[in-house]
């Protein structure tokens, strides 16, 4: 896993690391170098989450710094707002997807707009994380991805990691903004594993810079968060049918990297959005038109979506098929047109 | 989570010191008080919070008139009558500024002048104000610009006045939200160990929102030194209060989160100046907040656009413009000698002349830049955003051709 620009030299010190733990590093460093940063939401403290992405925190900083709040969700963005005010760095926490709902009031018509009301005299350096996506078998109201519903609100930034060294960077990038992000935190990837150094983290681009993650040269699938090791794998499936694909990491939904999404599509020449969100007026119809108006002339075929199908997200027992796999990717490469290449 | 803690309870069950008796059959003897051992009351219960001290007096405090008042600094006195009768000629100014096309929307606070004078004079240099959208007002009380507090208004920038520099936040539309931000702001102020109180306004109908309820309760379970102030006027638009709660009154509701709840004569500038400033430096002490429902009544309707004879008769309006807040100080002073005709003259020739710099701002045009829309989006503009202003300034360049 690299970024954008080349691998960083491998610390002697990597080993296996969870991206929970990543997160939580990421909050620590945080925690340790800026007083202003305070870590709040439901269970953060002394539970240390219902994800344990906060363990030990608390233990660490203090009830002041890492709070326990009660369980209100608007109310913990809504008293995060008034501490941004007086210039701290509020680290929020959503338990889960859907319960982010409730705060969706204070995200829209403050959080999202206090510094463009204010011209400028307030900023909102709040970071909102949200465990979001399904493939948890996690029972109704906890799978939810709820991207595009940020998306739909200028003034946020929407990050959300797929590996253990993004994690733990887009976080320290997240909380260090002097903007809202909200920071998507795939609950699926939590517990997997990759080589990392706490000691020595890798830092990340400033938000906005999408990744190559796997180059090829047949056609690009745009992914992020929990798609991510999906895609990969369907490109190593891909090998077999002859087809040698390119996996582009988004990374940050907004700002959103046009750049880097372009050049690949404009190298391959074709282009799939693959996510777990609803496909209907989702990420990927956004993707799709951008790539559609700015690279048209390099295109052998339109841009494909794969995405969950535009239902409630369905009972655990039947996740896998609302879920896109490496199945539905290949077939969605199969219909690139690829008749008399 | 539930199980573990109920689990961590059994251990400490000093109260249930009787155990069941093992043997069925006849019914162990009962206790004097008529109940039998063996079935226990809930473990470890008691009252968390003594309600009684929390309770709002039974009638809305009051100052004028009563032999209490003769205890004030005259000088306030007449410091809270020259901001009635300035707040009475500024909403009648933006009212007509409204008739004239110069203002989009007023929402006047004609007879709630204590209240929002009041609001304002109670806080010191270092605390915040958190207005909601009517309360233009007390944003000027404060010391904003009277101009510029009416930005939002006349359909320029949303925020004319610069709320760090202020310690005014921004008038706050969506009701109640801006409560919890106040809570926020409070709490922070204290976690950084300064000596700030923000004081947060809101309507009566605001009182039904869930921000209100969740910034009450963070502001008790944080004691952060915060004070609300409802303004009770009788009315969200059209909606009257017994539609609006089943409350005993809306000072109660601070029992409910354990802060304690004041009933105040809205009317009364001195009752309403007394209280606030007490609930603020109680919370400036470490007490935590207060909750104070201020009795007035929106003599205007909501609005200019407003047409309150839908669902209001005249008749409801007469009592409350004989409790009319300038003239019940006014009369105050005058019965006390306190002030004189020539004295309130001087206060009116004041008002006039803020009234007319207010005009005379208010009758030139603004000059915006339709390139700063894109200014303050995100600290730095995306490309997205770069390319969007890249777009309007061909356009605005092709007008200019
Ligand atoms: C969340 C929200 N819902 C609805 C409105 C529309 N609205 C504006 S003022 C108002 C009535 C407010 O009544 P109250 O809280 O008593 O304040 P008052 O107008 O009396 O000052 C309504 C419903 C709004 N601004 N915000
Ligand atoms: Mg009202």
């Amino acid at each position: 896993m690299g970024t954008a620009t080349a691998p960083a030299p491998a610390p002697a010190t990597r080993k296996p690391a969870t991206m929970a733990q990543a997160l939580r590093q990421a909050m620590r460093d945080a925690l340790a170098e800026d007083r202003d940063v305070h870590v709040m939401g439901e269970d953060v403290g002394t539970l240390g989450g219902v994800f344990r992405v906060t363990d030990g925190l608390a233990a660490e900083f203090g009830p002041e710094r890492v709070t326990d709040t009660p369980l209100a969700e608007a109310g913990i963005l809504g008293t995060a707002v008034g501490m941004a005010m007086y210039g701290l760095r509020p680290v929020v926490e959503m338990q889960f997807d859907a319960f982010a709902y409730p705060a969706m009031e204070q995200l829209i018509s403050h959080v999202s707009r206090m510094r463009n009301r204010t011209r400028g005299a307030l900023p909102m350096p709040i970071t909102i994380r949200v465990p979001y996506g399904g493939g948890i078998g996690g029972v109704e109201h906890h799978s939810d991805s709820s991207e595009a519903y940020y998306l739909h609100t200028p003034g946020l930034h929407v990050v959300t990691p797929a590996t253990v060294a993004d994690a733990y960077g887009l976080l320290r990038a997240a909380i260090a903004s002097d903007d809202p992000v909200v920071f998507l935190e795939p609950k699926r990837l939590y517990w997997g594993k990759a080589d990392w150094s706490a000691d020595a983290p890798e830092t990340v681009p400033p938000l906005g810079r999408a990744v190559v993650r796997r180059a090829g040269t047949s056609a690009t699938l745009i992914t992020y968060g929990p798609s991510v090791p999906v895609c990969l794998e369907a490109a190593e499936a891909a090998r077999q049918e002859g087809w040698d694909l390119e996996v582009v990491d988004l990374r940050s939904l907004m700002p959103f990297d046009d750049e880097t999404v372009c050049a690949s599509v404009r190298r391959t020449g074709r282009a799939i959005v693959v996510h777990e969100s609803a496909g209907f007026c989702g990420t990927g119809a956004e993707i799709a038109a951008r790539v559609s108006e700015r690279c048209f002339h390099h295109l052998e075929a339109p841009v494909l979506r794969v995405a969950g199908f535009d239902i409630p997200y369905p009972p655990p027992m039947l996740e896998r098929h609302h879920l896109p796999g490496v199945d539905r990717v290949l077939d969605a490469v199969a219909r690139l047109q690829w008749e008399g290449n | 989570m539930a199980r573990s803690s109920l689990a961590s309870g059994t251990g400490k069950r000093a109260r249930s010191a009787e155990r069941p008796s093992s043997g069925q059959g006849r019914p162990a003897a009962a206790r004097p008080d008529g109940t039998r051992p063996g079935h226990t009351p809930p473990p470890d219960w008691r009252p968390r919070v003594d309600p009684g001290p929390l309770l709002p007096d039974r009638e809305p405090y009051r100052l004028l008139g009563t032999p209490a008042v003769a205890d004030l600094d005259p000088q306030l006195l007449r410091e809270l009558y020259g901001q009635l009768v300035r707040g009475r000629r500024y909403n009648r100014q933006a009212t007509a500024l409204t008739q004239q096309g110069r203002l989009a929307v007023y929402p006047s606070t004609t007879g709630q002048e204590a209240c929002e004078v009041a609001a304002a004079l109670a806080l010191r240099p270092q605390d915040w104000l958190f207005p909601s959208y009517r309360d233009t007002l007390a944003v000027v009380a404060r010391g904003v610009d009277p101009a510029e507090a009416l930005t939002l208004l006349r359909g320029d920038w949303h925020s004319g006045y610069d709320p760090r520099a202020t310690k005014v936040a921004p008038l706050s539309t969506p009701l109640a939200t801006q409560l919890p931000h106040a809570v926020g702001l409070a709490h922070a102020a204290r976690l950084r160990g300064d000596d700030t109180v923000a004081l947060a306004l809101v309507g009566d109908g605001g009182t039904s929102e869930g921000d209100f309820h969740e910034a009450l309760n963070f502001a008790a379970v944080w004691k952060a030194p915060v004070v609300f102030l409802v303004q009770n006027n009788g009315f969200a638009i059209s909606v009257p209060l017994d539609k609006q709660t089943a409350a005993p009154s809306l000072a109660h509701k601070a029992v409910g989160y354990g802060m304690p709840g004041r009933l105040v004569d809205g009317n009364d500038a001195p009752a309403v100046h007394q209280v606030l400033c007490e609930a603020v430096e109680h919370a400036r002490a470490g007490g935590g907040p207060t909750l104070v429902e201020a009795l007035t009544y929106r003599v205007d309707a909501h609005t200019n656009a407003d047409d309150a004879t839908r669902y209001r008769d005249d008749a409801e309006v007469e009592p409350w413009r004989a409790h009319d807040p300038v003239a019940l100080l006014e009369r105050e002073l005058r019965e006390r000698g306190l002030i004189d005709d020539a004295g309130i003259r001087a206060v009116e020739a004041a008002a006039e002349e803020m009234a007319a710099r207010l005009r005379e701002e208010m009758n030139a045009e603004p000059v915006l830049d339709p390139m700063e829309l894109f200014d303050h989006v995100y600290a730095e503009k995306t490309s997205q955003l770069r390319e969007q202003a890249a777009q309007l300034r061909a356009e605005l360049d092709a007008e200019e051709e």
